[in-house]
């Protein structure tokens, strides 16, 4: 920053630079170069000085050598002409026996940054890439890389390029390196340097003369390698072994960036990788630097997202220090929500519950919302804490659990009494509008129970007219309207004030029209209003239940070692905590990519096609896994059209007869296979919580009826495959229906039903699909046997045929139909 | 890799500005300055980013450390080279601080330009480095009265000397050549205890990083041997001999160090580079030799008068000839806590409420081992309800405990070869720090 005086500053400097008695005398000449470079780093413009710091260039003192080309080198861009003089001085000293001196004048004739001097520096260059001294050809190479971008547009000089590759050999590690570095920056056009097999291994071989930075650099390019066989991969995994669990973390970072690369189509290699390194990256975590442990936990959330019980044991490694910074404790903190589990439940809401009433606000609302997420596998004692905190009487502490307990309470109905209970009272703690709206939003939902209720209202409704948040005022509308539905004796009065406000007197548009639209609701009738304004209570998706999903490594693998993991924020933790749930948590779970690429393979393999999406679905692992014998994996591509799928039905028509719970009927390459699964819950689930639940394990809905008919039909379809290892993997296709005919219906309907109209209709609304699945009679239905017990018929058509595939799918298809029922129950 | 290095001190002061690669203006040392300055507390400030351009930086010494890159540069390498960065600025200058860098811009350019060339790390090695480098450091040394009570009557050395002043390792590495100072070399073994102990004085949790750190001012020193406690044991399973084994859960070394004697003998061979470097790294979870070092004895209650009264019992349980210095215990107490009044068993001690971060703060210059402190705190707080004892605590302990460590390890013997010629020092220091240490009420 110029500070007042700069222009008497450089006079000064200047009359102190030509005076001849201070350039006789190199101690005072040296010390009036360093004010000028001192002057110059704080920001004083000295650009004016560069015609008598050129003539202090010509020097035997290489302190003051060294000074006056830092100067030369800021503003030599600004004085292009002047610079010139400078050229032949270094071009003088790039002769000078010592070959410090040397490397200095080449390295810094290559940081002048002018295109016109280029013709001047290309030939000491090039006789630099043979000196005899390591430190000259390392400043050379890496010139190259200078010059090349300085005319970008220029041609790449064939010599200078096999000059290069061939310094690859040469003795000195780092000249090894930036030639490495200088042939990427040259060759960046044409993709970076060509990594080969002989390369490949002239650089693994010399990783270990190389230092911490050379390594990085080494194992960062040579993630561009295919290896040409297995046998080789597994000679290059092994020579790297030693760097996965190096003390210093940018190797073992850069070396598992490395593995994850090369092993993208052997995920249990990947998964074993990263137990290797759990070591290192806890170590990293305790590092002193707090940078490094910020580093390393973002990192560990990533690996975590792929292995959920990498870090199980080590929980206690994720406790907080008191004197950490807060961005450490909330990271800390999103770690120990994904460890938690049956064991270590106690110890660590014990934990959590000293972080909540942190002097740091952010850091306990953080601790709030960590002890709801837990919340949603161990309601009891979570909400025992959060009860326990609203008698702290804070504001923000009250705000975060009342928020905590409206999310909670989304996906957890069966919570719904405690926090009813805990409710009374919050509302003269509270200050902020999230907090208000969560309490809103839950009296709003939950407000035949909340005896107080219609008080709490009155509170608000009643201070309406000074409330600023226009979030706050829109909750109101809506939980005043819902508690009119339930109890319209208490509500009646101040609803029909609190609609006469917002309609006369309210000056924001959002909050009249919502008004009105209410307004004009009622007189239709409370039928109607009810129909509208009863929405569902919870969360219908199944992710909370089964836990998040692993996911696949190569979902992440390609941010590995980058900055990314550090600058996604907290936004998986708030994601939640911002206004109603319905707006936040009901996003349409069936088209996340996340479902596309999940399946279920545990057995690696080779893939003899080379298409690098089919690797990629193959490359990944599953929880559900364990509860299958075979590996298999099923995926959704090629999707397959309802016209198609109505045709393969009914082509691969079979005669069945009930004779057992199971039963196969066989051809060719053909299986039809049928079993019943027993559960009464299953037709009353909702179709969206159905599609979700099969979706997560990429099985396909095709077409639903509505809940509660009868006969009450699902059509699926997915494609497995299958291999041992070693054999190549057999994709097929398999087809399915789910059909539950009810008690009082003995005769099963026709059974080959298939859907005309809006199939693929993945709609959220329950009502559009009504009219979309219709039974059309094709006359060649087999006649189904009297069944009196009462269950879900499952009838499968396979093709070709593969009976592990099927056995596997069938045992994937009655997990996912066991979770939703107990869901239900 | 990096675009631009800058040293910012916390002010805002521009004190070193590098560019390596021309492609962004000097502009961007205003631009974070303002984004550092701006973030709320919650936001990790390790990275940030200005339209295609990111900055990394660490906080050390008082300064901000800053690197541009961009998207796709390995946080892990940008962030331990600015810390070797900061390393190598703390053994060329002596210290580190916005004056000695300051003072020492020219040398630290210097650094700069042997260490990065067009933005590639080149080499970060002192031992490679002192050959470049020709600028003599600048060191700073305030006037103290304490390095002439080493000097005795008529300059004769006395006892004092014996022990390694503190002062002894904060100086450049390059001042020893020139002026034929002491060529002194230093071991210590640094541990830092992360601790958790139960409202039922069970011990929760308990890790122990430790460090065995070599600081070199040999002008030439070929060969080093270390040698540990023999009955040092790694891992669960592996046990030696019959005594009180020294156990760590992992350990890692240095690359220079050759463990051909580690096996048998417990014996790390090194050639120590100048300047500062960590030899080795362990750490041991949970199953601590010896008793956790301090014990709280807690008893709050309310009284009628609506105070809140706080009976502290803190005991140490070091070995009585050992003791803890700068023991500081901040205590959370309630909101609205406004005023504090105490009783403490001793006149060294001191207690105050710190209103800004909601604690009352009881410092203890010395707690010898063996020995029981107590204290009695009684805070006016207004509107005290039975559930504000829910914001009591946990209390946190931070120490500092000379002479010990946890682990147990011990350096047995320190052989240098060949035999120095002329005085030649030698010091080994042990010390463990609290890293959180944790009292849960």
């Amino acid at each position: 920053m110029p500070y007042l005086g700069s222009e008497d500053t450089v006079r000064e400097l200047r009359r102190a630079l030509s005076n001849p008695n201070i350039q006789s005398d190199q101690l005072r000449y040296r010390n009036t170069i360093l004010k000028v470079i001192r002057a110059m780093s704080q920001g004083v413009d000295v650009s004016g000085l560069f015609s008598e710091m050129v003539k202090a260039c010509a020097t035997v003192d290489i302190v003051q050598k060294k000074l006056v080309y830092v100067f030369l080198c800021s503003y030599a861009t600004l004085n292009p002409e002047l610079s010139l003089l400078v050229i032949n001085t270094l071009r003088k000293d790039c002769q000078d026996p010592n070959p410090m001196v040397r490397s200095l004048a080449l390295r810094n004739m290559t940081n002048l940054r002018l295109p016109s001097l280029v013709e001047y520096v290309e030939q000491p260059l090039t006789a630099a890439l043979r000196d005899r001294a390591a430190c000259v050809r390392r400043v050379a190479v890496l010139g190259w890389a200078k010059l090349h971008n300085l005319q970008p547009n220029s041609e790449i000089d064939a010599a200078v390029v096999n000059e290069l590759y061939s310094l690859l050999r040469d003795p000195d590690p780092v000249v090894m390196v930036n030639c490495l570095r200088a042939l990427e920056e040259i060759l960046k056009e044409e993709g970076g340097i060509a990594i080969n097999k002989p390369i490949t291994h002239h650089l693994l071989n010399r990783l270990k003369d190389c230092d911490v930075w050379g390594q990085c650099e080494v194992l960062r390019i040579l993630q561009r390698y295919q290896p040409q066989s297995e046998d080789e991969l597994f000679n290059i995994l092994s020579l790297l072994d030693a760097s996965l669990v190096s003390p210093h973390p940018p190797v073992m970072a850069a070396t598992l960036s490395l593995f994850l690369s090369l092993c993208s189509s052997l995920p249990a290699v990947s998964l074993a990788a990263l137990e290797r390194v759990r070591g290192p990256l806890l170590a990293a975590c305790g590092s002193t630097s707090r940078e490094m442990r910020f580093t390393a936990l973002c990192h560990i959330q990533l690996l975590l997202r792929s292995l959920p019980g990498l870090m199980g044991a080590h929980y206690k490694r994720f406790f907080c220090g008191y004197a950490e910074p807060a961005y450490i404790k909330q990271r800390k903190m999103q770690v120990l929500v994904e460890l938690v589990n049956d064991e270590n439940v106690a110890m660590l809401l014990d934990e959590l519950k000293g972080y909540c009433t942190d002097v740091n606000t952010d850091t306990a609302q953080a601790a709030i919302s960590a002890i709801g997420r837990i919340g949603r596998s161990y309601s009891d004692s979570c909400l025992q804490i959060l009860t326990g905190l609203l008698a702290l009487k804070q504001d923000h502490i009250t705000s975060a659990v009342v928020q905590t307990m409206r999310d909670l309470v989304w996906v957890c109905p069966q919570c719904s009494d405690t926090v009813c209970l805990a409710l009374e009272g919050c509302e003269e703690t509270l200050q902020d509008s999230q907090g208000r709206q969560a309490l809103l939003w839950l009296l709003g939902v939950y407000g035949e129970r909340v005896s107080s209720a219609p008080y709490t209202l009155e509170v608000f409704i009643d201070g309406v007219r000074c409330e600023a948040s226009l979030g706050v005022k829109m909750e109101l509308l809506t939980t005043t309207m819902r508690l009119f539905l339930c109890r319209p004796a208490e509500t009646q009065d101040m609803l029909g004030r609190l609609l006469h406000y917002c309609i006369e007197e309210e000056t924001d548009m959002c909050v009249r029209d919502q008004a009105l639209l209410y307004y004009r609701l009622l007189h239709c009738g409370i039928g109607e209003t009810r129909k509208v304004l009863q929405g569902r209570r919870s969360d219908p998706s199944l992710g909370v239940l089964i836990g998040r999903p692993a996911e696949p490594i190569s979902q992440w693998a390609r941010s590995f070692n980058t900055l990314e993991p550090l600058r996604q924020g907290t936004i998986e933790m708030e994601s939640a905590s911002r206004g109603s749930p319905e707006h936040v948590t009901f996003e349409p779970k069936t088209n996340t990519d996340l479902s596309d690429t999940l399946n279920c393979s545990q057995v690696e393999k080779v893939h003899s096609d080379s298409d690098s999406a089919s690797r990629r679905t193959d490359s990944c692992a599953d929880v559900l896994a364990s509860s299958v014998a075979v590996a298999l994996s099923l995926s959704l591509s090629p999707a397959l059209s309802p016209e198609e799928f109505e045709r393969l039905w009914l082509q691969r028509q079979a005669l069945h007869s009930e004779q057992g719970a199971e039963k196969m009927v066989e051809e060719e390459d053909y299986v039809c296979l049928e079993a019943w699964f027993h559960s009464t819950a299953i037709p009353h689930c909702s179709p969206q919580s159905l599609q979700a639940g099969l979706q997560l394990v990429n099985i396909q809905t095709l077409a639903f009826t509505p809940p509660h008919t009868l006969p009450w039909r699902v059509y699926l379809y997915t494609h497995a495959q299958h291999g041992h290892s070693g054999d190549a993997p057999r994709s097929t296709l398999i087809l399915g229906e789910l059909l539950h005919t009810g008690e009082a219906n003995n005769k099963a309907g026709a059974k080959k039903g298939m859907c005309d109209g809006e199939v693929g209709v993945e709609g959220m609304q329950a009502e559009r699909v009504r009219e979309g699945v219709q039974t059309t009679d094709d006359g060649l239905s087999g006649k189904e046997s009297v069944r009196k017990e009462e269950g879900v018929k499952v009838t499968l058509k396979q093709q070709p045929r593969d009976d592990q595939a099927l056995k596997g799918f069938l045992s994937i298809l009655k997990t996912v139909l066991h979770t939703l029922s107990s869901e239900r129950n | 890799m990096i675009s631009q290095v800058f040293i910012l001190s916390s002010k805002g002061d521009h004190l070193i500005y590098k560019d390596f690669r021309g492609e962004a203006g000097s502009d961007v040392v205003g631009v974070f300055y303002e984004k550092v300055t701006a973030l709320t507390g919650d936001q990790p400030p390790v990275v940030m980013s200005h339209k295609d351009l990111h900055f990394v930086h660490v906080r050390q010494g008082g300064l901000y450390w800053v690197a541009t890159t961009t998207a796709d540069s390995s946080p892990f390498t940008i962030i331990e080279f600015l810390n070797r960065l900061t390393a190598l600025v703390k053994d060329y200058c002596g210290s580190l601080s916005e004056k000695s860098v300051q003072m020492n811009f020219a040398l630290i350019y210097e650094l700069l330009d042997e260490i990065v060339d067009y933005g590639y790390i080149q080499t970060t090695s002192s031992d490679v480095l002192k050959n470049f480098i020709q600028t003599e450091a600048v060191s700073s040394k305030p006037f103290s009265l304490f390095d002439l009570s080493n000097v005795g009557l008529f300059g004769a050395e006395t006892q004092q000397s014996k022990v390694a002043p503190s002062s002894a390792a904060t100086r450049p590495i390059q001042s020893s050549r020139e002026q034929g100072g002491k060529s002194e070399i230093f071991v210590d073994v640094i541990e830092r205890m992360s601790v958790v102990i139960g409202s039922n004085g069970v011990l929760m949790k308990a890790d122990i990083e430790g460090e065995i750190k070599v600081k070199c001012y040999m002008p030439s020193c070929s060969e080093m041997r270390i040698g540990l406690n023999e009955e040092f044991s790694i891992g669960k399973s592996q046990l030696r001999g019959y005594g009180a084994a020294v156990r760590v859960d992992e350990c890692s070394f240095h690359q220079a160090v050759r463990l051909d004697e580690f096996d048998t003998h417990r014996i790390l061979r090194l050639c120590p580079s100048q300047g500062e470097q960590t030899v080795m790294q362990y750490q041991l979870s949970d199953d601590l030799p010896s008793a956790p070092p301090f014990r709280l004895f807690p008893t709050i209650e309310r009284d009628s008068g609506g105070r809140l009264l706080m009976y502290l019992k803190l005991r140490c349980d070091l070995p009585p000839k050992s003791a803890a210095i700068n023991v500081c215990a901040t205590i959370p107490v309630p909101k609205g806590s406004v005023s504090l009044s105490q009783e403490l068993s001793s006149p060294d001690q001191s207690a105050e409420l710190k209103l800004q971060s909601r604690a009352v703060d009881w410092q203890i210059p010395r707690f010898p081992g063996g020995t029981q402190l107590s204290a009695l705190f009684k805070l006016e707080v207004p509107g005290l309800s039975s559930a504000s004892m829910l914001e009591v605590g946990p209390v946190g302990l931070s120490f500092e405990l000379p002479k010990i460590t946890v682990t147990g390890l011990q350096i047995r013997f320190l052989r240098l070869s060949p035999v120095q010629p002329g005085p030649s020092q030698r010091w080994v220091r042990y010390v463990t720090h609290s890293d959180s240490y944790t009292i849960r009420i």
